[in-house]
C-alpha cells in the first residue's frame, strides 16, 4: 500500500503542475485580448492594410489561436521563448542572465532575512511583552513602514556616499568574482532584508505563541526544561508549517516584485526587463516573464505545502 | 600664479604629485580650493591628452529594449553609445560650425540642389573592412525606406536621388538646401558596412571605440579601437555606460566616485550636487525650450491683441529661477536662440510689462470670460507650476486665465496639437530651418500653434536655398520676428544641459548641440592623473 504522504505529495505536485498550466492559458489568453495584434504593434503607425497581412502571414498570425497557444507552449517547455520584437534580441538569454541576477539578489537577501527572521521570532517570543520584544516588533514593523525606494536613498546616503562601505550602483555582470558580486549587491540584499523581516517575524512570533497555550508545552515547564529550549525544540517544530508559507510568499516576493529596488539600485533584474518591455508592448517577453513569475509562485508555493505535509506527524504517522 | 604653485601644476600633470597633495600645498599657500582646481584644470588642458584609465558614465535614458540598430534609436543611452562608437559624415562643432568626420569636405553645386562629399580614404571598419563611398550611400538608402522605420527619416525625405562616383557620394534634393551637411550630423545616420543591410543591429561602426559587451538597460562596454582613423579623440582604453535611470542613484554614483560623468542632473539638486567635494556640475545653454502654445486661428487666440497681452503678461525671469532653478535662459517668443547657427543677437528680448499687457488686453475686447490654460506633469518638468506662475502674474494685468490640470498619461494624443492653449516642450533641432519647418510653416507636420502664413513660408524656403550668409542671417532675422510678435508661441525660457562630471575627467567642453559635450564626452574627454 502506498503511504498517505507520498499519495498526498504526488496529489499537491499534480495540482501544482495543472495550476501551472492554467496560468500559461491565461496568460496567453491575457495577452491576446488586448486591443490590436502584436503586427500592428511591430509596424505601429507605419501599418497598412497590406503590410499588417504580410506581417501575420509571416509570424503565423492567421493561424488558430489554440494551435499558436500549443506552439508557444512547446517551445517554452524548451526554453525557446521565441524573439523580442522591439529589439529582435533571443528572448531566452536575455532571461537567463537576468533570471539569474535576480535569483542571485533574492537568495542573498533570503539568506540573510529568514534565518534573522525567525531567530528575532523566538527572541521576541521568549521575552514576550519585555523591551527586547518591544524593540524587534518596533524596529522591524518601522522599516517596513517606510517606502522601499526611500530605505533605499537613506542607506545609500549612510552607507554607500558617507560611509562609503558598499557600492550605491548594484550593476553586476559576468565578469565579476562571486565575493565582487556580494559586495556589489550588499545595499540592495540589507535593504530588501529590511522590507521582508518584518512579515517573517511576526508570523514567527505569532504562530509559535499560538502554540505556546497548549498543555503540553506546560508539561515541558513544569518538567524544568530551559525556555528557550522548549521554544526551540517543542514549540518551533508544531508552527513550522504557517511560518514556511509566510516564508515562501515573501521569497516569491524577492523574485518577483523588486523592481523598485532595482531601478534605484541599477540592479539588472528581471523586473526592469518586464517593465521596459511591457511599455513597448513586447507581446512575447511579456508572456515569457509571466510564465516565469507564475512558475516561481506555483513552485514555491508548491514547497510550502509539501513542508507542511511533511512536517503534520498526523500525516506522517498514520494509524 | 606664483613660481611655487607653477611647479606644483607641473608636478601634477606630470604625474609626479598627487591632486590631492596639490590641493593641500596650494591651501597652505592661502589659494581657495576653487581656484587650485581652475588652475589645474587649465594647466592640463594646456598639456594635452593622456591616454588610458576606464571611463565610467552613468547615463538616463535606457531600456532593456534598446537595440544597436541606429534606426532605432530613440532615447539617451542610444544616443551616446552610438555616437561612441560610430561616426557620422560630419560634426557640428560647438561654435555651430562644420567638424569634418567621414566626409573630408563637402561642396554644393547646382545652387545648394546638389551636394558632393568627399569621403574619407583609409577609414576601418570595427571589422576590418575598409569605409566605401557605396557603405555611405548604402546607409542613406537604408534610412530613406519607409519600412526600416528610422527616427532620421525625415531627414531624409528632401533627398531626390543618391550616388557615387569614384570617392564623392552625391546628394540630389528636390529643393535647394543651404543645411543639407548639418543633417547629416544626425546620430541615426552612423555609417554602418553595407549600410547596415545584411545586419542592422551588428554594432560594426568606425567608431573611436568599438563595443565589446552590449546588455541593454543595463550595460554597455567598449574598448579603444586601435585602428581608427583619428588619434587626436578616443582616450580612454575603455568606456563602460550604465543606465542609471533615476536622478538619485546617478548623483549618488557620482558622489561616491563609482562613475566620472553622469547626463541629466535635475536642477532641483544641481546646486546641492555642485558643493560635493570632486564633483564640477556643468550647465550649458542648448535648444530646448519649454512653452505655453495657442492655436492662432481659435477663438479667442485669433486675436492678435490677446496674444500679445498675454506675451507680456509672462514673467520669464522669474519662471528661469523658479522652474529651472537658474539653469536655464529666458526665451522670447521664438523657437531659436543664440544656441543656434545664423542666429541674430541684436533681436530685442520681451520684457515682462503688467502696463503693456493691461494695454493689449483692453484694445483685444476680449469679454472677460476665462482663458482656459491646459497643462500637466508630463509637459515638462515643472509645468504646472509655471502655469500657476503665469496665472498669477497674468491676473494681475486683468487677465483671467484659467488652469486646466491634465493627466499626464495621453498629453501627447489628447492635449498637446488638439486643444487650444496648453503647455508642451521642443528639444530643439540642429538649424533654424529644421525648427521652423517641424513646426512653424503652414505645411508642417506637427504645426502646433496653426501658423499659417504665406509669406512666413517663402521666407523660409528662400533661407533653405540661400548660400549667402549675411543674407541667410537677415532672412532668418525676420522670419523669427514674424513668430515672436504674430505666432501662437509662449516661449518663457530654453533649459540648459545639466550634466556632472568628477575632477579627474579633463578635456571638457560647453557644446549647445546636446547633453554631454553634444555625445562627445567619451570621445573627447580624457583621464587626468
Amino acid at each position: 500500500m502506498v503511504h498517505p504522504v507520498v499519495k498526498l505529495l504526488v496529489q499537491r505536485i499534480a495540482l501544482g503542475l495543472l495550476l501551472l498550466f492554467a496560468a500559461s492559458i491565461l496568460i496567453f489568453a491575457g495577452t491576446q485580448i488586448l486591443p490590436g495584434d502584436v503586427a500592428q504593434s511591430v509596424l505601429g503607425q507605419a501599418a497598412t492594410e497590406q503590410a499588417l497581412e504580410n506581417m501575420r502571414r509571416q509570424m503565423g498570425l492567421d493561424r488558430p489561436a489554440y494551435e499558436r497557444y500549443f506552439d508557444w507552449l512547446w517551445g517554452a517547455l524548451q526554453g525557446d521563448f521565441g524573439r523580442a520584437l522591439s529589439n529582435n534580441a533571443d528572448i531566452a538569454s536575455s532571461i537567463q542572465r537576468r533570471l539569474g541576477n535576480t535569483m542571485f539578489l533574492a537568495g542573498v537577501a533570503a539568506a540573510i532575512s529568514v534565518p534573522l527572521a525567525i531567530l528575532l521570532g523566538l527572541v521576541a517570543v521568549r521575552f514576550r511583552g519585555r523591551w527586547p520584544d518591544n524593540l524587534i516588533s518596533g524596529t522591524t514593523l518601522a522599516a517596513i513602514s517606510v517606502p522601499e525606494f526611500l530605505l533605499g536613498y537613506i542607506m545609500m546616503y549612510f552607507v554607500g556616499v558617507q560611509l562609503g562601505w558598499f557600492p550605491t550602483v548594484a550593476s553586476v555582470h559576468g565578469g565579476m568574482s562571486f565575493w565582487q558580486k556580494l559586495n556589489a549587491v550588499a545595499l540592495p540584499a540589507l535593504v530588501l532584508t529590511m522590507v521582508v523581516l518584518a512579515h517573517m517575524m511576526r508570523m514567527t512570533r505569532a504562530a509559535i505563541l499560538n502554540v505556546m497555550q497548549s498543555a503540553y508545552i506546560e508539561t515541558a515547564e513544569l518538567k524544568g526544561l530551559r525556555k528557550l529550549t522548549i521554544i526551540a525544540r517543542h514549540a518551533m517544530p508544531n508552527s513550522i508549517a504557517p511560518i514556511v508559507n509566510v516564508v515562501m510568499i515573501n521569497l516569491a516576493y524577492l523574485v518577483v516584485g523588486v523592481v523598485v529596488i532595482e531601478v534605484v539600485f541599477v540592479y539588472p533584474g528581471m523586473g526592469q526587463y518586464l517593465v521596459d518591455h511591457v511599455s513597448k508592448r513586447d507581446v512575447p517577453v511579456v508572456q515569457a516573464c509571466g510564465l516565469i513569475f507564475a512558475t516561481v509562485y506555483i513552485g514555491l508555493n508548491l514547497i510550502a505545502d509539501l513542508v507542511s505535509i511533511l512536517t503534520n506527524p498526523r500525516l506522517r504517522h498514520p494509524k | 600664479m606664483s613660481d611655487e604653485l607653477r611647479y606644483l601644476v607641473n608636478r601634477v600633470v606630470q604625474g609626479k604629485a598627487s591632486r590631492r597633495a596639490f590641493l593641500g600645498r596650494a591651501a597652505a599657500l592661502g589659494v581657495t580650493g576653487a581656484m587650485a582646481n581652475t588652475m589645474l584644470a587649465s594647466a592640463v588642458r594646456a598639456a594635452g591628452p593622456q591616454r588610458g584609465g576606464h571611463l565610467m558614465m552613468g547615463l538616463q535614458g535606457g531600456e532593456s529594449t534598446n537595440s544597436l540598430d541606429p534606426a532605432l534609436a530613440l532615447s539617451q543611452v542610444p544616443f551616446h553609445y552610438l555616437l561612441t562608437c560610430g561616426e557620422t559624415l560630419v560634426n557640428i562643432a560647438p561654435d555651430g560650425s562644420l567638424d569634418m568626420r567621414l566626409a573630408e569636405e563637402v561642396e554644393p553645386s547646382d545652387g545648394g540642389r546638389t551636394w558632393n562629399f568627399r569621403i574619407r580614404q583609409g577609414v576601418e571598419f570595427h571589422n576590418g573592412k575598409t569605409l566605401t563611398p557605396e557603405d555611405v550611400m548604402r546607409t542613406m538608402e537604408r534610412h530613406s525606406d519607409e519600412d526600416s522605420q528610422s527616427g532620421a527619416l525625415g531627414i531624409m525625405r528632401g533627398i531626390e536621388s543618391m550616388e557615387v562616383d569614384g570617392d564623392m557620394f552625391i546628394v540630389h534634393l528636390d529643393s535647394p538646401n543651404a543645411d543639407l551637411p548639418y543633417l547629416m550630423s544626425d546620430y541615426h545616420l552612423v555609417i554602418q558596412p553595407d549600410g547596415g543591410f545584411d545586419d542592422p543591429a551588428s554594432g560594426i561602426f568606425t567608431g573611436a571605440y568599438r563595443m565589446v559587451e552590449d546588455e541593454p538597460g543595463s550595460r554597455h562596454v567598449m574598448e579603444r579601437f586601435e585602428n581608427h582613423w583619428d588619434d587626436t579623440v578616443g582616450h580612454f582604453d575603455s568606456v563602460e555606460m550604465l543606465v542609471i535611470n533615476d536622478a538619485t542613484a546617478r548623483n549618488s554614483a557620482l558622489q561616491s566616485g563609482q562613475v566620472h560623468i553622469v547626463n541629466r542632473v535635475e536642477p532641483r539638486t544641481a546646486n546641492l550636487l555642485a558643493r560635493a567635494p570632486g564633483v564640477t556640475v556643468h550647465s550649458v545653454p542648448g535648444r530646448g525650450h519649454y512653452v505655453f502654445i495657442m492655436h492662432v486661428n481659435t477663438a479667442p487666440f485669433d486675436n492678435a491683441d490677446l496674444r500679445m497681452a498675454l506675451k507680456y503678461a509672462i514673467n520669464r525671469e522669474d519662471m528661469v529661477e523658479r522652474i529651472l532653478f537658474g539653469y536655464g535662459s529666458v526665451g522670447n517668443d521664438m523657437p531659436v536662440n543664440e544656441a543656434y547657427p545664423l542666429f541674430d543677437e541684436t533681436i530685442p528680448q520681451r520684457e515682462f510689462d503688467l502696463d503693456r499687457a493691461r494695454e493689449y488686453y483692453e484694445r483685444s475686447g476680449h469679454d472677460g470670460s476665462p482663458i482656459v490654460l491646459r497643462t500637466s506633469d508630463g509637459a515638462f518638468p515643472g509645468a504646472v507650476d509655471a502655469a500657476q506662475l503665469f496665472q498669477e502674474t497674468a491676473r494681475q494685468a486683468g487677465i483671467p486665465l484659467e488652469i486646466q490640470r491634465e493627466p499626464s498619461d495621453g498629453y501627447w494624443s489628447e492635449v498637446w496639437n488638439v486643444e487650444p492653449f496648453c503647455a508642451s516642450y521642443w528639444s530643439g533641432r540642429p538649424v533654424q530651418d529644421q525648427m521652423y519647418s517641424t513646426a512653424y510653416t503652414s505645411g508642417a507636420d506637427w504645426n502646433d500653434t496653426r501658423f499659417f502664413r504665406d509669406d512666413f513660408d517663402a521666407l523660409i524656403l528662400e533661407a533653405r536655398g540661400e548660400l549667402d550668409e549675411a543674407r541667410r542671417v537677415e532672412l532668418y532675422r525676420e522670419a523669427g520676428m514674424m513668430v515672436r510678435d504674430d505666432g501662437g508661441l509662449i516661449c518663457p525660457m530654453f533649459n540648459d544641459w545639466v550634466d556632472g562630471t568628477r575632477d579627474e575627467i579633463a578635456g571638457w567642453e560647453d557644446n549647445p548641440n546636446a547633453e554631454l559635450m553634444g555625445g562627445f564626452s567619451a570621445i573627447k574627454c580624457w583621464m587626468a592623473s
